[in-house]
């Protein structure tokens, strides 16, 4: 008889390259803004350049987090997500067209508690209206992938359809409160007020959601249901009921994110939600799929890139967030930060 | 003999239902005598966009029901053949070998593409797909009307098809119907489909056919059992997107121009979809049922929505809903409710039935 094998087990550091790989996702948003302003040159247009691509990029956060979500917990892949996005913005947009009064006042108070009411009642509405779109369309379709993508693009469809029968097939053109027009400049760069407010809004919101995630209870079961949902539910967590919460979460994040690209954009249409999940897709692919770290980092490249990208080679505008995520598949195929699923 | 040949063109996979049997048949007939039974240029139209559309959702079949993948770049395909004919003719101009290269340029460009798209989604997660097309797909549409130098941008491309193939062709008449060169370009339209249609029959009823159905039912298993899954998966993708890219040039030989609203647009998708889900998913037939009642349906249902929407004209809310551009809301919602209720179709309810 032989003896095992000897087996020590040892604890040591990981390797330089191995810390730096892990590291590296982190890493890539100063690195594209460093070698944004060794290509672009002037220092003025990339300082404006860098905060709108970084407004851009905390809005797509806000529209792709609950989605990223939503997979991550149930298995869901939610297409009809987009509609949210719509709904929010029409329903945002025209409490700001109500309140015309507290908006066209140059009052950073007034104009503020407009943007407010308007980013509430959007929430609620795409709140409830994501607590219907679970029941009807998404619950009768648990498990079955096919199904839940054909059926949540019939619910886009008919979403994006209604919205024009109560608002009307034209597209809305709406101008920013008072107080947030304009530009300040910095350093010699103009920088719109509405840009720094969506950049240091989204940074507010990614903490929170972070703390929410990390420190409370309902988190951790968030977390722990991503990782292994059945397990979850066998120390006796209806994970059912979590999943609609954070789906109805998801989904006011949605609506709040189409108010804000609304108000950025200045005008809305019925298909504007659509053509933001394309973004919010690529967002949620080169993240990894059901990771919120991942989808902050992916949205903040592709709107830093985008817009650098528009202002060197406007052509290329197009199919740089395509190749961003061709580039981050050919080295990580599952995304940059993958949900390690224990199963 | 007849039976055996018979059985031999549809490769062995029958109707297997009378009536399904009787309403195949009465389509056949009907496209196949469609200038002689419905003169007129409107019929001809619809029947030369059913033809077109039978073999593009008959593709798209190959995909979503019997490999179970979704995509949403099916029109980027088609559009990619119908391009490849304008811009050949337009280059090359006017005749057959501009027309040749265009069909083969254009499906051989769409082959690739589509193995590029599976190699980078389809190795990972099938579901990949489903997102990654459309975002390549819109990208696609997006760029296509942006280099207007080449593509003529929101306003598409006109151009010039051998002169056999244009309604200035005349032949004389037959039946009381005049034959001009509209009349060969529909024969030319009509076989192609029908070749096609066929050759996906037989692809389905093949051994790889067999395989995609395994994998779409458990993909483990397929694997474990010795099947590549990244392999059948790329290689079905490849080829529904060149009959998808074939079609398309069918199309653009038709139509004599090609722009990004009747090749490329998210809606043409969402008819693809429609038509594949109520003629019935992973059966072939169901491309034809599926096909023909939507474009028959498209054609003249809207229409009578016109009309019914001036008729509720004062009430509230009913004629916006029923105003012709919201034809999308009620196919939407159709979309869901067959989904839900008829996952197999109309094809798999007469299979069922009797």
């Amino acid at each position: 008889m032989t003896a095992a094998p000897g087996h020590a087990p040892k604890i040591s550091a990981l390797s330089m390259t191995q810390s730096i790989g892990k590291m590296m996702p982190l890493l890539l948003v100063p690195i594209l803004v460093v070698l944004g302003f060794l290509s672009i040159g002037s220092t003025s247009s990339w300082l404006t350049l860098t905060v709108s691509g970084l407004a851009m990029g905390m809005m797509i956060f806000i529209m792709a987090s609950g989605l990223t979500l939503v997979f991550g917990l149930m298995d869901v892949i939610n297409f009809g997500h987009g509609a949210f996005i719509s709904v929010g913005a029409y329903v945002g947009i025209s409490a700001l067209l109500a309140l015309e009064g507290w908006t066209g006042a140059p009052s950073l108070v007034l104009n503020v508690a407009a943007v407010l009411a308007a980013v509430v009642a959007a929430m609620c509405v795409t709140g409830l209206l994501g607590w219907g779109f679970e029941r009807v369309i998404v619950r009768p379709v648990y498990g079955a992938h096919l199904k839940q993508i054909l059926v949540t693009v019939g619910g886009l469809i008919v979403i994006e359809q209604l919205i024009q029968v109560v608002w009307g097939p034209d597209e809305i053109f709406l101008t920013r409160p008072e107080m947030l027009k304009g530009a300040v400049t910095f350093a010699g760069a103009a920088i719109e007020k509405y840009r720094l407010l969506a950049v240091v809004f989204g940074l507010a919101l990614f903490v929170a959601m972070r703390l929410v995630l990390k420190r409370t209870k309902i988190g951790l079961i968030v977390r722990a249901g991503v990782q292994n949902g059945e397990m979850v539910e066998a120390l006796g967590y209806r994970l059912k009921l979590v999943f609609i919460g954070v789906f109805v979460a998801g989904s006011a994040l949605a609506g709040l994110g189409g108010v804000m690209w609304g108000l950025y954009q200045e005008v809305i249409t019925a298909g504007m939600g659509e053509e933001m999940m394309i973004l919010v897709f690529i967002v949620v692919i080169i993240g990894g799929l059901g990771s919120v770290e991942g989808a902050f980092i992916g949205a903040l490249l592709v709107g830093l890139l985008q817009n650098y990208v528009a202002f060197l080679e406007p052509k290329l505008a197009l199919i740089s967030n395509i190749a961003l995520m061709t580039a981050i598949l050919m080295w990580r195929p599952q995304g940059m930060m993958p949900v390690v699923k224990a199963k | 003999m007849a039976a055996q040949f018979l059985n031999r063109t549809l490769s062995g996979d029958r109707p297997r239902s009378l009536i399904l049997t009787i309403v195949l048949l009465a389509i056949l007939i009907g496209l196949a005598f469609a200038p002689f039974l419905f003169p007129g240029v409107r019929s001809l139209e619809t029947a030369a966009r059913i033809c077109i559309f039978i073999v593009l959702v008959a593709s798209y079949d190959l995909l979503l029901g019997y490999s179970g993948i979704v995509s949403f770049a099916h029109t980027m395909f088609f559009g990619l053949g119908a391009y490849g004919v304008a811009l050949a003719s337009t280059h090359m101009g006017r005749g057959y070998d501009a027309l040749l290269v265009g069909t083969l340029a254009g499906a051989a460009a769409a082959a690739v593409l589509a193995l590029m798209i599976g190699l980078f989604s389809l190795r990972v997660r099938a579901i990949f797909f489903a997102m990654i097309t459309l975002a390549v797909a819109s990208a696609v549409a997006v760029l296509v009307s942006q280099l207007s130098g080449l593509t003529g941008g929101e306003d598409g491309l006109n151009y010039q098809i051998p002169r056999e193939l244009t309604p200035a062709f005349k032949l004389g008449e037959l039946f009381g119907v005049n034959i001009s060169g509209k009349i060969l370009n529909y024969y030319l339209v009509f076989f192609a489909s029908l070749l096609l249609f066929l050759l996906l029959l037989r692809v389905v009823n093949s051994p790889f056919g067999r395989v995609l159905q395994a994998i779409r039912e458990n993909d483990f298993r397929a694997e474990a059992i010795g099947y590549r899954v990244v392999f059948y998966r790329t290689l079905a993708t490849c080829l529904s997107a060149a009959v998808a890219a074939l079609a398309g040039s069918l199309f653009a030989i038709w139509l004599r121009y090609v722009g990004p609203d009747t090749t490329l647009s998210f809606e043409i998708m969402l008819d693809i979809l429609l038509m594949v889900v109520i003629g019935g998913m992973g059966t072939m037939y169901g491309a034809v049922i599926g096909a023909t009642l939507f474009v028959l349906a498209q054609n003249y249902l809207q229409n009578l929505m016109g009309m019914a929407s001036g008729a509720t004209e004062g009430l509230p809310l009913i004629p916006q809903l029923l105003d012709p551009d919201r034809w999308l809301l009620w196919l939407g919602v159709l979309f869901i409710l067959s989904v839900y209720f008829f996952p197999t179709g109309i094809v798999g309810r007469l299979r069922s039935g009797d």
